[in-house]
């Protein structure tokens, strides 16, 4: 593994995280009708890139550490399709 | 770039082939951890898809102001951890030390603040069981989503609460030996798991704390 981030990097790092949750949190007083959760995953989604990325380091890691992440995310994609797939088409609320 | 300053055990050719191999564990474990979380967000899915306007009314009866201070707690702690990942990395002990109890204790005020809610939720008969009231129409919904709420939150607690007795494990161990100082891999591989943690509650936040606030 390479050396990680300097501090400048971890510290600006959690002024975005910090700046993402005041972000969910307006964002989530603002009436975006179906929208408002697609907008507060994209923000989740956006602060776990940056943790994964930098906190974690991911980029100076093995290529093997990928397809540990990547299978994770594939068998859970294969999860939810599946399981919304049915849940979504269904008749009732 | 393997150091032969590190032991390695008898089945590794080198110090960094062991390295590697750890660290591959652990990214195994997390993908685990994934689906094990992933199972539960399915099932929010599920129910909050079913009961939109039930879900939305539970989520006002949160306390948002303790959830939102809990994730930045959370996310400071992160960065912490990322802080004594690096000591660790350039061998200061001492500041490797310090940053993992400060890490721990970031831990403990999330736990803290976590317990305070509990126990406010519980004296507001916000439990799922024999005694939880919540206005009608939505009492069941509301009460599924507080199941939800109470499993979800309480199995992530459970991990901070490992994590928090881990990190004051290896902060004790900084301070006292230089076993971190010789090889520094198992603070990295704490570091992913307290990281993982902070990752779920990310998504936990929004879920639980901000349905449909504006209206």
């Amino acid at each position: 593994m390479k050396q990680p981030p300097s501090s400048g990097r971890f510290l600006f790092t959690l002024a975005a995280l910090l700046g993402l949750l005041a972000l969910t949190i307006g964002v989530a007083y603002v009436d975006l009708g179906p929208f408002n959760t697609t907008a507060a995953l994209t923000i989740s989604v956006a602060k776990a890139v940056l943790i994964v990325m930098i906190f974690m380091g991911i980029r100076g890691r093995s290529p093997l550490i990928w397809v540990a992440l990547g299978t994770g995310f594939f068998f859970l994609a294969i999860m939810f399709v599946l399981s919304m797939s049915d849940f979504l088409t269904r008749g009732w609320k | 770039m393997s150091d032969p300053a590190i032991a390695h055990a008898a089945q590794f050719d080198d110090a960094t082939q062991q390295r590697e191999a750890a660290t591959f564990g652990m990214w195994v474990f997390l993908a685990t951890e994934i689906l094990f979380f992933g199972g539960m967000f399915l099932g929010y899915a599920a129910y909050r898809r079913a009961y939109p306007a039930a879900f939305a009314a539970a989520s006002r009866h949160t306390l948002l102001a303790f959830g939102a201070t809990n994730t930045a707690v959370l996310l400071i702690s992160s960065a912490m951890m990322a802080f004594a990942v690096r000591a660790a990395r350039e061998k200061r002990r001492a500041a490797l030390a310090w940053r993992l109890f400060a890490t721990a204790a970031l831990g403990l005020l999330f736990l803290g603040i976590k317990g305070f809610e509990y126990a406010r939720e519980f004296s507001e008969h916000l439990l799922p069981g024999a005694s939880f009231h919540f206005d009608p129409p939505y009492t069941n919904q509301a009460e599924m989503f507080f199941y939800l709420y109470f499993l979800m939150t309480g199995v992530h607690a459970i991990h901070v609460t490992i994590g928090v007795v881990l990190i004051a494990i290896f902060g004790s161990r900084a301070w006292h030996t230089d076993a971190f100082a010789r090889n520094d891999t198992a603070v990295d591989l704490l570091g992913l798991y307290w990281h993982f943690v902070d990752i779920v509650w990310v998504f936990l936040f929004p879920l639980i704390y901000l349905v449909e606030r504006h209206s």
